[in-house]
């Protein structure tokens, strides 16, 4: 049985260290292309023509005009007459023509009746959907909420949310298509090529094995970038008829309208704690919109489980588009709901929140000395006890200073995996999966994987990815990816440097078990001095190169990889008490996620996640027209998004080191996400001694809260 | 910070349309680059120097012609080649770029002059690709992240990129560099300041700004180190 587990701290050449990313000279050189990229010899452009209407009947579809447009090569109708549109931005029609212009010209001349129906498009009150547009969620009740909430000595009250927010993926979904003869080619911007695959081939009713995509970049996906979609057959579909490849990207306002959605969620929480600040109950209603179809049951309460707690959900459907799994999905909403809750409490007592959570860390369950840790490191950052005060207890002048804490988890165990690991005669090493790179580092990651199996420097191993041929692997999706594939490589690497110790080892005088790779040399590991180089060693492959391959499973568990990760954050915020605006001082992430592979890649993912988290904290929101249910900040002047003069100054520390690193590699793309929200709420609490109930926290919000008033118009 | 920022028009004869509004100083406050009241200001100003480009060039031209709608031949100077092509009027420098010309550097992203992923360089100031009509880039020298280095090489930005991990998905990445080379030529030495303000024109939704921010200031040495 070969020995797969990560090498002990003191042997590791590459992991844990920093490195850059394998393909950021491509990308930032432009070079890189993407499926929005794609040229191919014929090509034509696709467009689709969408209902503008959130609730209408399809009457009838009228595409002659069109298809004697100008350079129109196919005319699709994707949607059949008789049924309703749910949403503005549903797609009607597609069509292909030999310039952008003239499909945009053609699309415009598809004429489409509409019998529009009544629509929905607030989700600010569950009670106001009316009959048929609620749909009972979960009812969960433990230990006795009603009496531990009575018997509490202090409570509070109070009603949290987060709003609709979308991706807003910069290169926008998509794909190009091309057929040769019955094996169709896509190249697509997708966090899943082989589920792509499994997806094209069930839509056309083609064998899985004629189908091949091609992802080698993708720009951005966030969880919007998982199927097929209704665009990705149409697209092939096009192709078909035209007879020539056609490329298909949604335009920036179907992008916003429909390609992606997270969930709002809003709750009327109490909660109950002794003076000495133990938290003692819970009770939360909630509800929220993913459009037509219920988003989920929230994790309410979150991270930190009151010991009696009642809780119940109701998800509203809406015609505001449909949701998709939006970065840890669910957590971000439950999170704010949960920690805002919290942190009032601890006001209401009064309370340092941080001492009120360190007190009540129990109830986050087994990885309660993770978020201690966590939370101290944090505080260590910011200087939370030198910088903290009262709420209430403002400063002279107009600006306010506040600091705000959350704590938060995820999953992250590695999806299936199967990677394949080439060994060639002349010392050259590949290691090939069907697994995507989203930008969090998955290239990078299999290439130091390798490199640290075979005592070889990144630059060695050639990764390929990105093509539904190679082995197939998971979707990049729940922060699964860096366990899959750093586990299928390992496995695939050892098991190839095992046939080549076979191979070498008469030259050493010696057996296959007792040699190891370091150091570019393949060695005897108690008689170092007897080495042949890494080159020498692959030259006695004579003209075969070695194939191996590794396979992560999902059952049983293994020591490369584990699940659930914690991780603190605080933010410090100003807020100018005339305009209503917050600005992000300092925010300081305290994260662990098992062994950490590549250090600078990790904390950019921690980097990251706080500036999206300061965007859906402050600036973004999917913002719906009662009147006639269409978006209304379908681009990106209104659809803001933070820039770079926006965000503060960020610390990130990753606990690594003993007690960490035996868990093994846990995702980490999802779980830092999730908490600024939380802690900005509670800092600008905080600065200005109200709560502004939900996210995002405009000016106007903070402007009612300091009044005492709910801003006018939104929850 | 406005007068710190690059990608602004220049007084007649600059880029047209396209060019990216400086951050003013509310936008410390994080909230009114896209204010509504400014981006109709915006509109308004660029209008006003489209129309002056254009009254500079007919007054060079002895006979202004009436082009369109059908494709007219237009010569575009792109990355020091003249580049020959046909285009109807109404399509913009990003998509001669990148449909009809295969250079696929500056990326369709907002498509109206928002999020400067489709940044380039007009006579060496940063413009938005996507709001510049390809016929009015006639007599501009255009540079594209393609022209910054030869391939296989790196400019000293975009090797500052790689070195501080200023990217994920890369999508924005070229138009990041792009306007950090622009930026850099008029701020040589940037404060961190200058940075943070200078750089509103350009939008990432992975969240790379503490890496842009750095290899700003690693590329303005790196510069002067080559300069020295």
């Amino acid at each position: 049985m070969a020995d797969y587990h990560w090498p002990p701290a003191e042997k590791r050449s590459l992991i844990g260290k920093s490195f850059n990313r394998l393909d950021g000279p491509v990308k930032s050189s432009g070079r890189a292309k993407y499926a929005y990229d794609v040229n191919r010899p014929g090509l034509l452009c696709g467009k689709m023509v969408f209902s503008p209407h959130a609730h209408a009947k399809v009457k009838s579809i009228d595409t002659n005009a069109a298809e004697k447009m100008p350079g129109v090569r196919a005319v699709l109708v994707m949607f059949e007459p008789g049924k309703e549109v749910r949403w503005a931005g549903q797609e009607i029609v597609a069509l292909a023509a030999e310039t952008e212009e003239q499909a945009r010209d053609a699309a415009r001349a598809v004429k489409i009746e509409y019998e529009v129906l009544p629509h929905l498009v607030s989700d600010t009150t569950p009670d106001k959907a009316g009959t048929g547009r609620t749909e009972a969620g979960s009812e969960a009740k433990e230990g006795d909420p009603e009496g531990a909430m009575k018997a509490a000595e202090v409570t509070i009250e109070g009603t949290y949310g987060a709003g609709v927010i979308t991706h807003c993926c910069l290169e926008s979904h998509g794909q190009a298509t091309e057929w040769e003869g019955e094996n169709l080619t896509m190249w697509a911007s997708t966090q899943n090529v082989t589920g792509v695959a499994d997806g094209m081939s069930k839509a056309l009713s083609i064998p899985a094995s004629n189908v091949r995509i091609l992802t080698p970049y993708m720009g951005g996906g966030f969880g919007s970038k998982f199927g097929a979609d209704p665009w990705g057959p149409a697209c092939a579909q096009l192709s078909k008829k035209a007879g020539r490849p056609v490329k298909m990207m949604l335009e920036r306002d179907q992008e916003l309208m429909e390609a992606g959605a997270r969930p709002s969620i809003y709750a009327k929480v109490k909660a109950g704690a002794k003076k000495d600040g133990t938290l003692v109950a819970w009770d939360s209603e909630s509800w929220g919109t993913s459009g037509p179809q219920s988003g989920g049951n929230p994790p309410v309460p979150y991270v930190m489980r009151a010991p009696n707690r009642r809780t119940k959900h109701t998800a509203v459907l809406t015609n505001i588009g449909p949701g998709r799994a939006w970065r840890a999905p669910n957590h971000p909403q439950s999170c704010v709901i949960t920690m805002s809750a919290l942190d009032d409490l601890a006001a209401a007592i009064p309370m340092d929140p941080l001492d009120f959570f360190l007190k009540n860390i129990e109830f986050t369950g087994e990885r309660g000395k993770y978020y201690h840790e966590e939370l101290l490191k944090a505080a260590e950052m910011i200087e939370w006890k030198k910088k903290w005060h009262p709420r209430g207890t403002r400063t002279e002048g107009h600006i306010q200073h506040g600091l705000g804490l959350s704590i938060h988890t995820w999953g992250g165990g590695g999806h299936q995996s199967n990677a394949n690991c080439t060994i060639h005669p002349d010392g050259s090493v590949e290691i090939t999966i069907a697994s995507q790179d989203l930008g969090t580092g998955t290239r990078t990651i299999i290439a130091l994987v390798a490199g640290e199996t075979f005592g070889l420097p990144l630059s060695a191993i050639t990764v390929n990815i990105g093509d539904s041929h190679y082995p197939p692997s998971g979707a990049s999706g729940g922060s699964t990816t860096v366990g899959g594939v750093s586990s299928s490589t390992r496995r695939a690497a050892t098991n190839a440097l095992n046939e080549l110790f076979a191979k070498v080892a008469p030259a050493l005088n010696a057996k296959p078990e007792d040699l190891e790779a370091v150091a570019g040399k393949v060695r005897v590991a108690s008689d170092p001095g007897r080495a042949i180089t890494w080159s020498q060693a692959c030259a006695k492959l004579g003209a075969t190169p070695i194939s191996a391959a590794g396979q992560r499973r999902i059952a049983p568990p293994e020591d490369l990889i584990s699940s659930g990760v914690g991780g603190a954050q605080m933010a410090e915020v100003s807020v100018d008490t005339e305009t209503g605006v917050v600005r992000i001082e300092q925010m300081v992430a305290a994260q662990d996620c098992g062994l950490v592979l590549n250090t600078k890649t990790a904390e950019s993912q921690v980097f990251g996640a706080l500036i999206m988290g300061v965007t859906y904290a402050l600036y973004e929101e999917k913002l719906m027209d009662e009147q006639t249910g269409r978006c209304l900040n379908a681009d990106m002047e209104f659809y803001k998004l933070a820039g770079l003069a926006d965000i503060g100054k960020f610390r990130v520390h990753m606990m690594t080191g003993p007690g960490y690193d035996e868990r093994g590699v846990i995702g980490l793309g999802e779980p830092p996400v999730v908490s600024p929200g939380a802690a900005i709420s509670n800092a600008v609490a905080n600065a200005i001694g109200v709560r502004v109930p939900t996210i995002p926290i405009t000016p106007a919000k903070v402007l009612a809260a300091l009044e005492g008033a709910p801003a006018a118009g939104r929850a | 910070m406005s007068d710190e920022h690059d990608n602004r028009p220049l007084d007649g004869g600059g880029p047209p349309a396209g060019s990216a509004e400086p951050e003013d100083g509310a936008d410390a406050k994080g909230f009114s680059r896209r204010a509504f009241l400014k981006g109709a200001g915006v509109t308004v100003s660029a209008g006003a120097i489209i129309t002056e480009g254009l009254l500079g060039a007919a007054s060079a031209t002895p006979k202004p012609t009436v082009a369109g709608p059908g494709p007219v031949p237009i010569t575009l100077k792109i990355n020091g080649k003249a580049v020959p092509l046909e285009v109807e009027p109404r399509v913009t420098l990003l998509d001669a770029l990148r449909d009809h010309l295969d250079i696929t550097g500056a990326k369709k992203v907002c498509d109206r002059a928002v999020c400067g992923s489709c940044t380039v360089l007009l006579n060496g100031k940063a413009a938005y690709a996507c709001a510049v009509l390809a016929i009015d880039a006639q007599n501009y020298e255009i540079t594209t992240i393609e022209g910054l280095a030869a391939e296989g090489q790196l400019s000293p930005v975009s090797a500052a990129f790689v070195e501080h991990d200023a990217q994920q998905c890369g999508f924005c990445t070229p138009g990041f560099v792009v306007a950090v080379t622009a930026f850099l030529k008029r701020h040589p030495k940037p404060t961190y300041e200058e940075v943070t303000g200078g750089l509103g024109g350009n939008l990432c939704r992975c969240g790379t700004y503490m890496g842009v921010r750095e290899a700003t200031l690693d590329a303005a040495k790196r510069l002067s180190a080559g300069r020295a």
